[in-house]
């Protein structure tokens, strides 16, 4: 049996810093789509909390932290990040292994919001988007989801098929942020 | 243009796909005449004034809109989850 390695979707970039802005690839762990059968969103909401102690976000937020969250992922879904999702929830909702399937980076530093600013057609800035807001959207031309994770810190996730597109996007909107410091 | 997502917010056009006229909702009986579903499959009105629509929040949270929309102005009057209009 051939002993097979876990790639990560940018395994070998390390971390990119431009100017005040840092861009680093993060293994979230287990990703696992949460969808609430009809008539059982309360239900599935209890059964998250109980089994992973993490409440079920609101639309456009996110809960838990570094580890262990549930951001919300669209109508009727949330996205658990970490733990592999316990089997019980199936009985309430709809599970499905997305592990593989997302690329995700945190980016962060000072001027985070003016990077952002340039590819994402969403108000990020710290008065309407706060910590733990999420947000489904696009990121240039790709759909994903972008979450404020800290005041200076955001987390964003695309298709893994994207992820040379995503370093490259944030890459070029890092660097021209940065010469015009 | 910007369509105002009951889940998101208003949101840029961009992130939407146009999903064709809000008669889609009114699905005929299985048995109705078939004028009927000839009506309902490809007869489209194309008035200069509002309009119901289908729209689709496919780079947002996925949830398919019906908005009302002024074809004139293009204003945008109201935009609801489809799932939750009373049919």
């Amino acid at each position: 049996m051939a002993e097979l390695t876990a790639k990560t979707p940018l395994d070998g970039v390390g971390p990119v810093t431009h100017g005040s802005v840092t861009m680093r690839e993060v293994d979230l762990g287990a990703l696992t789509s949460i969808a609430p059968f009809k008539g059982l969103g309360k239900a599935a909401g209890a059964a998250l909390k109980e089994a992973h102690g993490i409440a079920w976000p609101a639309p456009n937020r996110a809960t838990g932290k570094e580890g262990a969250r549930a951001i919300w992922f669209g109508r009727d879904m949330v996205l658990l990040a970490g733990p592999r999702v316990d089997a019980r929830m199936a009985q309430h909702a709809a599970l499905t292994d997305q592990s593989d399937g997302w690329s995700a980076v945190e980016l962060s530093g000072a001027d985070v919001e003016d990077v952002l600013a340039r590819l994402i057609p969403v108000d990020l800035s710290a008065a309407t988007f706060k910590r733990n807001h999420t947000a489904r959207t696009q990121v240039q031309h790709m759909n994903g989801s972008v979450t404020r994770t800290g005041a200076e810190t955001f987390l964003i996730l695309v298709f893994r098929s994207m992820a040379g597109t995503l370093r490259h996007d944030l890459e070029r909107a890092m660097a021209s942020v940065a010469t015009r410091r | 243009m910007r369509l105002p997502c009951p889940m998101c917010g208003a949101r840029d056009v961009r992130e939407f796909y146009y999903q064709g006229a809000a008669v889609m909702l009114d699905r005929p009986a299985p048995d109705a005449d078939v004028e009927v579903w000839d009506h309902y499959l490809h007869v489209r009105e194309n008035p200069a004034g509002d309009i119901e629509e289908l729209w689709s929040h496919d780079a947002g949270c996925g949830a398919w809109l019906k908005v009302v929309r002024n074809t004139v102005t293009h204003e945008v009057k109201s935009a609801k989850l489809a799932a939750e209009v009373a049919r």
